[in-house]
């Protein structure tokens, strides 16, 4: 396959992507919003394109797709620009937005200079996030791309990390049927009367409020000033007891909220979904499990693993079970496979957003790709997964 | 305390149009500095003089029920739309997808009337189909007339929107901050007052109700409508 070639399917898939995130930005992110701001949008769909762009690389890198020389201009080409984003455009209009959205005074020179003075903490903080790994190396140079690229990998992998945390916890407390307890429909009914008694409670305070403020503005003569003066520390005594009325009438609304969707949950984990989904969540917490005690006692025992499980796992599938499998071509494209499954899964229902799951999967896929054609970075590939 | 009847009116509409502001706005005259998210639903009480400057004058309650819009409480909302004698929907000027979304707010409040078994949200809105069954009467509110550009106001303002104009109702555009919105003798206060009007009469003494008759809307019952279109 020529270079043209490659550029043509390289940049319809690009345009693909774009016209893809561009949908996704109108159809599920704003779908209540009207977009004011169309540079919001575009840079979002090209950070989008470019993403799914380098993803889409990685994966032909595996499979052997396309011509070397290309996947590799292709590769340069996309990582400048989506560093150039990641590192310039966006933290710089971030903080501009924020600047200009703060109640301040101060023209518009004072406002991009702020947001300028922004962008530099950004680009302080963002360097100082290097210096604890070994990432200096004399034949790079400082301000080479390998620098830029490697810090964006570090808080890449570390947001990834926290957000599959997250994921893995929330994920089988939603799911699993174990922590759903049954709700009767009299509870919920019980607690719908109260509120609608407290809010009718509220209706007749208000309405005597209402009349007697007319009453005291209509008489607001000098004679009846005495009167009025008793009547004052009355109102405020009723304001303090509707106060108080609607502070509990929200409390049992947000009540009933959570007996609603705890109902939900129940109907939910009845269907077949829900079944599928209870039995994940009891494979993912063993395997996390385990996953947690093996690393416990790598890092307490000093241990260097040489073989990752995925490997270990094929190699006993070929020893023990006599099957003829390519352990080192298979055990590349299985921990590809599982990889993307957790991720998605943990990431899916921890952070339950697709936006942040394409954009840090991407970079994520990247490392994890360049550790493994790297063999001296094995010890990293155990926590990589 | 007086004995004056009561009215239950809803004012719904998407989370942030401004809804808590145009209620405040009514019943105090004031416009409200601190906004915070409605959770739940928050009360306000206005005395309305029906038929004001007539023989047949007499004070009523009319209870506005702000009902917060927030998308995670819309299996809950229900309980407050039990017996709703009349419905304000706010949009937001500068945002046509508020308005859009109006339509599934009054097939929200009508399928909870009917019944919850009926979660068709995606429908298309059906006037018929809203005509024929209870014909609660409707106010639109456009807020926020201040903000954003001026050629939305303008063409905004030159004609009604469109679900004004399938549900027959009045519709005002305010700006929830000016404290003479609502004025006494400005046309949002009249065309407000004359809501609240139709909705006492449409509680209280059903037989007064011919205003309806007069209007653009597609009833089966009533032979009348088909000579004036």
């Amino acid at each position: 396959m020529g270079f043209v070639e490659d550029t043509v399917i390289i940049s319809g898939s690009q345009a693909v992507f774009f016209v893809g995130g561009w949908i996704f930005f109108v159809k599920q992110l704003f779908k209540n919003y009207e977009v004011h701001h169309l540079l919001v949008q575009l840079i979002f769909s090209i950070t989008f394109a470019l993403s799914c762009t380098l993803f889409e690389l990685v994966i032909f890198e595996i499979v052997g797709v396309l011509d070397s020389y290309s996947r590799y201009v292709y590769l340069n080409i996309g990582m400048y620009f989506i560093l150039f984003m990641t590192i310039g455009l966006i933290p710089f209009y971030i903080g501009y937005f924020v600047v200009t959205n703060l109640k301040m005074v101060g023209g518009k020179g004072v406002q991009r200079l702020l947001s300028l003075i922004v962008w530099f903490v950004y680009l302080y903080c963002f360097w100082k996030v290097g210096d604890p790994f070994p990432i200096i190396s004399p034949r790079h140079g400082t301000f080479s791309m390998e620098q830029a690229v490697s810090r964006v990998g570090v808080i890449g992998v570390t947001v990834m990390a926290l957000l599959s945390g997250f994921g893995a916890v929330n994920y089988p407390y939603t799911s699993m049927a174990l922590f759903i307890r049954p709700v009767r429909p009299g509870d919920i009914q019980g607690v719908e009367k109260k509120l609608l008694q407290t809010l009718d409670m509220v209706l007749v305070k208000k309405r005597r409020l209402v009349v007697t403020s007319r009453d005291t503005s209509a008489t607001r003569q000098g004679f009846w000033s005495i009167l009025t003066r008793s009547g004052g520390s009355d109102l405020g005594n009723l304001r303090e007891e509707i106060a108080s009325l609607e502070e509990l009438s929200r409390h049992l609304f947000l009540e009933i909220a959570e007996l609603r969707n705890m109902q939900e949950r129940v109907e939910w984990s009845k269907t077949w979904k829900g079944k599928y989904f209870n039995f994940l969540g009891y494979f993912f917490s063993l395997y996390c499990t385990w996953k947690i005690f093996i690393c416990t006692v790598n890092i307490v025992f000093d241990r260097v693993g040489k073989v990752d499980p995925v490997t270990r796992g094929l190699e006993i599938c070929v020893h023990w079970m006599g099957l003829d499998i390519d352990v080192r071509f298979w055990s590349q494209h299985v921990s590809f496979i599982l990889f993307e499954i957790i991720e998605r899964d943990s990431s899916s229902f921890g952070a339950n957003n697709g936006y942040v799951l394409c954009l840090f999967s991407s970079s994520h896929a990247y490392e994890y790709a360049f550790r493994i054609q790297s063999d001296d970075h094995g010890g990293v590939r155990r926590f990589a997964i | 305390m007086s004995n004056y009847d009561k009215v239950k009116i809803v004012v719904v509409g998407d989370s942030g149009v401004g809804k808590t502001s145009a209620v405040y706005l009514i019943c105090n005259n004031q416009p409200l500095t601190s906004t915070a998210w409605t959770v739940g639903a928050s009360l306000e009480v206005k005395l309305h003089e029906y038929k004001e400057g007539t023989p047949q004058q007499k004070s009523y309650f009319v209870d506005l029920w702000d009902i917060g819009g927030s998308s995670s409480h819309e299996n809950t909302r229900p309980v407050f739309y039990n017996g709703v004698n009349g419905i304000i929907l706010v949009h937001d000027l500068n945002n046509r997808k508020s308005e859009v979304n109006l339509h599934r707010w009054i097939m929200e409040i009508l399928n909870r009337d009917s019944g919850k078994g009926n979660q068709s949200s995606d429908e298309d809105f059906d006037p018929e189909q809203f005509a024929g069954s209870s014909h609660i009467p409707i106010f639109v509110i456009g807020t926020k007339a201040d903000t954003g550009d001026g050629v939305r106001q303008r063409s905004a303002l030159s004609r009604a929107t469109s679900i004004a104009d399938e549900c027959g109702a009045d519709e005002i555009f305010i700006n929830c901050l000016d404290i003479k919105a609502f004025a006494p003798g400005s046309t949002s206060a009249v065309k407000l007052s004359r809501f609240f009007d139709r909705v006492i009469e449409r509680r209280f003494h059903p037989d007064h109700s011919h205003s309806y008759y007069d209007r653009r809307k597609l009833w089966p019952q009533a032979p009348r409508i088909f000579s004036d279109e």
